[in-house]
């Protein structure tokens, strides 16, 4: 068992070293490239000690990270973490309470968001509602004063790019909401900006539309050399996005990483719960049932689909439950359980029927278990963990 | 439920109550005084016009109109001048006393016309500004700035600040934001504030009586001025009467799409 932590821990250690080494490296090169780094080709916005306080509720905590581009960078939270306020900091529309945020090497701490080189994208789809959408997109151009030709070129190349070509003389609210909103995407494609925001830019939209857009967003950001910050409610987005992921809860980021590694391996409690759906299955444990494989843990959690029915290998625990309740959704079947004290949910797949109230023995491998200690810190982690 | 066959009778005999004095006032200024006075007729028996002949050539009814649309146009562009930034205050910051502000803004409505005229009539007075345009447009400011911003701030508040935002993050300057997106936005919402402080302009009586007696005589007052002792000239009476009308009856064409909405204050 002890091995198993030991591995695992020197693997997150060893991440921790990469990520320092790369934006040691992003940092030489930039000094490479002078001061000016204008050419677009990387950006790095960092926030130092950010906070906002209203009302003595802290809506940031001190908040401190480096943001590159390159990557889709995911801020991952609940309703109400901080997401907003952070992006509202990071765009200059507030002016945070303490700490510094610095662009490119320069202090844009109380620069108002009219002087900033940045973009917004709201989850409402906001668009000037009196202008045609050719109006629309050329509006931060125009601004600019850049020469008419090439406002004229810029926005057919965008209108093409989100296929709003057809629709360049129509007023926003007479087109379907996927379309307004790539109408305010091309607004901020347009610009060229160096950061580029988007508040939960899929959420009013339907399914299908979602996922569309989902696919194309990091294609349509690539290249732009811009520092791109999604905010989401959806940990399966973030994981969609990839890119790097911040886990966001009560004004804190609770971990910054690469997506995948944020969600195999993270480092509380909080971050864990926050980038699982379904609910993650958290159970405490006290000293006297303590598995002897998850020494000093206080809490295990497990995440809904490595709960099984049938045990994978021999290193599983079997877990005496009761079926409370079930939903399918065709391919998939949410079985709501009772386990001890504790409510769990198993997504397996297929379609199953078990009777409400039916016993049922379900399994879970060792290594898919994380375990916390008491002040919800993460323990150790099996490289297997998936 | 299935509709009566009789259901427009009720709103029928509605609409006859509402309009017969403003049809008696319009046939009667087709009358001449005679009839008016011994007969009566439901329709004029003569359809003359020199009633409105009189309006028309009377340098005195000619100077009364446009005295008062000066000062009603003044008061009209003065309060929105004054009430757009003012709503917009309301609509978008929070501060000190805000609410009640902006509540109180609204008590200024409550208190009778009557209670103001001394202290204005004072006030103008020793300011020299008695007897002039300025002076009626001023006072009745009073009135109508609260009631457009109370207008405005709704009609404001129904467009997302999502937008200001937008504008300031495309790197509009507030005036250009201001003038250029938001504006244009609430037009109807200016409309309709523009409508009810012409209204209320237009037909105030009290106060622009006493502000304005001979160089700048208002049309309320010589409506009123004109049954004297020595006799009404009915028929001229009801021509100008008529003549009234029109100009509200153009504005409210103009914002007839938004005029419920306007009477909520803009919160529809």
């Amino acid at each position: 068992m002890l091995t198993t932590s030991d591995a695992c821990c020197s693997a997150a250690v060893q991440q921790s070293a990469f990520l320092r080494l790369r934006f040691d490296d992003r940092g030489n090169r930039r000094l490479m490239c002078g001061d000016d780094c204008s050419d677009g080709s990387a950006g790095m916005l960092e926030l130092k000690e950010v906070s906002r306080r209203i009302n003595g509720v802290d809506h940031l905590a001190g908040i401190s990270m480096r943001i590159e581009s390159g990557v889709m960078n995911v801020l991952l939270g609940p309703a109400r973490a901080g997401k907003t306020s952070l992006m509202r900091a990071m765009a200059g529309l507030d002016r945070p309470g303490g700490g510094e945020i610095w662009f490119n090497g320069v202090n844009v701490t109380g620069v108002g968001v009219a002087k900033r080189n940045v973009a917004m994208v709201y989850q409402q789809f906001i668009n000037y509602p009196g202008w045609t959408v050719r109006e629309n997109i050329a509006s931060p151009l125009k601004v600019k004063r850049t020469p008419a030709a090439e406002i004229e070129s810029e926005v057919q190349r965008v209108a093409e790019l989100l296929r709003l070509t057809p629709y360049l003389e129509r007023k926003p609210l007479e087109l379907s909401g996927g379309q307004q909103q790539r109408v305010a995407m091309a607004r901020a494609i347009v610009k060229k900006a160096g950061l580029v925001l988007l508040d939960e830019p899929l959420a009013n939209l339907d399914y299908k539309l979602r996922e569309e857009l989902r696919a194309e967003l990091p294609k349509l950001f690539a290249d732009s050399g811009a520092v791109v910050v999604y905010a989401t409610t959806e940990p399966l987005e973030a994981l969609l996005l990839g890119g790097m992921t911040a886990t966001m809860s009560e004004g804190r980021v609770t971990q910054f990483g690469p997506s995948h590694q944020v969600y195999r391996v993270p480092a509380d409690l909080i971050t864990a719960e926050t980038y699982s759906d379904p609910p993650l299955n958290v159970f405490s444990v006290t000293a006297a049932a303590r598995p002897a494989r998850f020494p000093g843990a206080a809490t295990l959690a497990v995440r809904p689909h490595h709960v099984r029915l049938s045990p994978k290998s021999g290193e599983a625990d079997a877990y005496a439950a009761t079926v409370l309740s079930m939903e399918t959704n065709g391919s998939e079947t949410f079985v709501h359980l009772r386990v001890g004290d504790a409510r769990w949910v198993m997504l397996t797949h297929g379609v199953h029927a078990f009777e409400v109230g039916a016993a049922l023995t379900v399994h879970v491998e060792s290594g898919d278990v994380m375990s916390f200690d008491s002040a919800g810190r993460a323990l150790a982690l099996s490289a297997r963990a998936a | 439920m299935k509709q009566g066959r009789f259901a427009f009778v009720v709103p029928a005999l509605y609409i006859l109550f509402l309009m017969t004095p403003i049809y008696w006032l319009v046939a009667m200024s087709f009358k001449t005084n005679l009839e008016i006075t011994t007969r009566f007729t439901l329709f004029p028996e003569t359809f003359n016009l020199d009633n409105y002949v009189k309006v028309f050539t009377d340098e005195r009814w000619r100077a009364v109109f446009s005295n008062s649309l000066i000062y009603v146009g003044l008061n009209t562009v003065i309060s929105i001048a004054v009430a757009l930034p003012a709503a917009y205050a309301f609509s978008r910051y929070r501060f000190f006393g805000d609410k009640h502000l902006f509540f109180w803004l609204l008590t200024n409505r409550m208190a009778p016309a009557a209670v103001f005229t001394l202290p204005f009539f004072q006030l103008y007075s020793a300011f020299g500004l008695f007897d002039t345009h300025i002076a009626v447009a001023l006072a009745h400011c009073l009135f109508n700035v609260p009631l457009a911003v109370w207008i405005l701030e709704g009609f404001m508040s129904g467009v997302p600040r999502e937008i200001d935002e937008t504008a300031y993050v495309d790197g509009h300057s507030f005036p250009s934001f201001f003038v250029k997106i938001f504006m244009p936005l609430i037009a109807s919402g200016i409309g309709v504030a523009a409508f009810f402080c012409f209204m209320f302009s237009w037909v105030e009586y009290l106060i622009a009586d006493s502000l304005a007696r001979s160089a700048v005589l208002p049309i309320t007052t010589r409506l009123q001025a004109l049954s004297q002792a020595s006799g009404t000239d009915w028929g001229v009476l009801a021509a100008a009467g008529s003549l009234t009308l029109i100009p509200g009856a153009i504005v409210i064409w103009f914002v007839r799409n938004y005029i419920a909405k306007g009477f909520a204050l803009g919160r529809v």
